[in-house]
């Protein structure tokens, strides 16, 4: 035995040596081309690379093309009312099988199961159930009530809500998992304290349970977020981006013109656009919850 | 009417499960009871049903009189502390404390005051601004007992509150409790494994197993006469030594050793005939000079010495089973000496064989 102490950095050999090809990996690939995008945006690229400066005008052109505009919209509509409903969903539906109800095991999965398949066919199956010849409306129409009227994906005013439905659909079932992993991760004896002191379980729930449920919270988030941020398959599979560019969303944009207008500065601009909305959001959130921690407990 | 709690004919099954089966249980205003007994024999099960944190299977309970069966728990004059302390993690100790009284709508100076009293009862007022994260195990025991005082209840459970803190720890909030107690004068029901809490803070003990009351008595009592095998086995560190042999008249032998009984006080008034357990604890063998005096005296060989300080406890062999005695820590002994002991029918216990059941 050497009575040196051993370097930090061959400690782990083995465990360090397993990390390289991931260090490698997201490096190259996620680091250098996303800086290899950036560049990009600054230039006149057409059909292929090339490197032939033209400033801002990308960004000048993106945020005077209607089409982009609406698809921020769409996303932000979008974004916001997924983020508070399968939030609002996933926990209810979490909190109602908490209640060691019967058969929780199959509701669960269930519930779950839309998860499972890709949104392409999430998109196709509402799609089919929104339309008005074949779904809701015309099953609705035929028991008798003949002026019913619920075709959200024909309306160009409300289809993005035809999307939000699906997107829910989809998506509360995970959220309801995670929050039922977190709600039996709290200490029964917490429950029974709340209810000594004659707390409404509602108010346990908000004051108590869901603040101990912070870590879980933070989690679903991040997961809902990014799923927000970058979807795309539903709306080609349900709409297609329409009608018109009612449905349109950013990475929908980012992916046509790239690969259908031929136009990839234009592409590397908007998703330039997209990172750098992502980054406004997570940079501070990381600051607050990493940042601090040295001063904390 | 002077009895605080009184639970009537109390079944609770769990599903096919029965948990607790007709208990019957009366406890004095004022009384500190504790419920002793082995891990899942239903100790919790029991303080549960009486706090209505469980919905009883059949029977009743009454606290101060009232019919409490199916009252909510907040109804039903009690405070509640918890083995894992149970506080709201993400509130303040003030906040764990006001909690229930603001959520029960009392005036803001009534709550401030029953906070500033229960912090000072239990010295926790430096802390009141802290979250429990940022407290020990016996401050956070010490909050969770808050909690419980502020409600201003006459009747006090626990379960289990000390098993989660270290043995010193353990010692000193023990000792809070009992304070607590002699100052107060409420009715506390009190969960513990440990033996030592039971011994130390009750006024009386119910010894549980398989879901039922086994004794009910006295610390005295239940050290001193156990109504059964299991209880003498149960209460007693190191535990009671136990010799099958038979009972004859006065007599009790034990393989080729004759131990003369007269002085026992048997339970049914008369002595026994019969296959018979001779129980008796290590530190009612005596040893050195005061063996003279002894009834009965038999010499042993020392097999293995176990020396605690204040006491030794010294295995043997004797009548042909292993046999522990506690002799004083400043005894010299060593392994293989022989000592000669004596034994005092009078503080022995004598069970049958069959029934378990003190003679
Ligand atoms: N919710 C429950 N469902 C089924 N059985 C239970 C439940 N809670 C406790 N039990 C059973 O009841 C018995 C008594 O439990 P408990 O009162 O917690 O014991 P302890 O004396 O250790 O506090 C145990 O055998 C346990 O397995
Ligand atoms: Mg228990």
């Amino acid at each position: 035995m050497s009575s040196e102490r051993p370097s930090q950095l061959f400690r782990n050999k083995s465990a360090k040596i397993a990390a390289i090809p991931m260090i490698v990996t997201a490096l190259f690939v996620f680091v250098g081309g996303t800086a290899w995008t950036i560049v990009y945006s600054f230039t006149k690229s057409g059909l292929l690379p090339r490197l032939r400066w033209v400033g801002l005008d990308q960004y000048e052109r993106l945020w005077s093309t209607n089409r982009w505009l609406v698809s921020i919209e769409n996303l932000i509509i979008y974004g916001l009312c997924m983020l508070v409903l399968v939030f609002v969903i996933g926990f209810i539906l979490a909190a109602l099988i908490d209640q060691k109800i019967r058969f929780e095991n199959t509701i669960r999965t269930v519930i779950l199961y839309p998860y499972a398949l890709s949104f392409v066919v999430t998109g196709l199956v509402w799609q089919w159930i929104l339309n008005p010849e074949f779904g809701i409306e015309s099953i609705i129409q035929a028991w008798g009530w003949d002026s019913f009227a619920f075709d959200p994906l024909y309306n160009a005013d409300i289809a993005i809500f035809g999307v939000l439905i699906a997107g829910l659909w989809q998506g509360s079932g995970l959220v309801m998992v995670l929050m039922l992993a977190g709600l039996r991760g709290i200490d029964q004896e917490v429950w029974k304290a709340a209810r000594v002191d004659g707390i409404p379980a509602w108010k346990t729930y908000i004051f108590i349970v869901i603040p101990m449920m912070r870590p879980v919270f933070i989690t679903t988030l991040v997961l809902v977020v990014t799923g927000i941020v970058k979807i795309y398959d539903l709306i080609v599979a349900q709409t297609g981006g329409g009608p018109g560019i009612s449905t349109e969303v950013p990475a929908k944009y980012v992916y046509d013109m790239m690969f259908q207008a031929n136009n990839l500065g234009q592409g590397f601009a908007a998703s330039t656009m997209m990172l750098l909305t992502v980054a406004l959001v997570v940079i501070p959130w990381a600051i607050l919850e990493f940042g601090g921690s040295k001063n904390r407990g | 009417m002077n009895n605080s709690v009184e639970i009537k004919n109390l079944d609770l099954e769990f599903g096919a499960v029965k948990v607790l089966q007709n208990l019957n249980l009366e406890i004095g205003k004022g009384e500190f009871l504790v419920l002793l007994g082995s891990s899942g024999c239903g100790k919790s099960t029991l303080l549960n049903c009486i706090a209505g944190l469980l919905d009883v299977t059949a029977g009743q309970i009454h606290i101060k009189g009232n019919n409490v069966t199916w009252a909510e728990p907040s109804e039903r004059g009690i405070g509640m502390v918890f083995q894992s302390y149970a506080l709201y993690p993400q509130m303040t100790v003030e906040g764990n404390l006001s909690f229930g009284l603001k959520n029960a709508k009392l005036p803001k100076d009534e709550i401030a005051a029953r906070i500033k009293r229960a912090a000072e009862i239990l010295q926790i007022e430096p802390l009141l601004k802290r979250k429990p994260a940022a407290l020990s195990g016996g401050q956070r025991q010490r909050v969770a007992i808050g909690r419980a005082l502020v409600r201003d209840v006459d009747v006090f459970l626990f379960d289990e509150p000390l098993s989660n803190l270290d043995a010193k720890l353990r010692a000193d909030l023990r000792v809070e409790i009992k304070r607590l107690h002699q100052n107060l004068q409420n009715t506390m029901i009190y969960v513990t494994h440990d033996q030592i809490e039971a011994m130390t803070l009750a006024d009386r003990i119910a010894i549980m197993r398989g879901g039922k009351i086994m004794q009910l008595g006295s610390p005295d009592e239940i050290y001193g006469r156990p109504i059964n095998k299991y209880v003498a086995g149960f209460i007693g560190s190191p535990s009671m030594n136990f010799l099958e042999g038979h009972l004859t008249g006065d007599t009790f032998e034990v393989g080729d050793v004759s131990i003369p009984m007269a002085g026992y006080d048997f339970a049914n008034g008369g002595a026994a005939n019969g296959a018979a357990t001779l129980g008796i604890r290590p530190e009612h063998v005596v040893t050195g000079e005061l063996v003279g005096n002894a009834p009965f005296q038999a010499d042993v060989t020392v097999d293995l010495i176990e020396p605690m300080g204040s006491d030794t406890v010294v295995d043997c062999q004797f009548a042909g089973a292993r046999f522990r005695l506690r002799m004083d820590g400043q005894a010299r002994v060593t392994v293989g000496d022989t000592i000669r002991l004596g034994l005092d029918p009078s503080r022995a216990s004598l069970f049958d064989k069959d029934t378990e059941l003190r003679l």
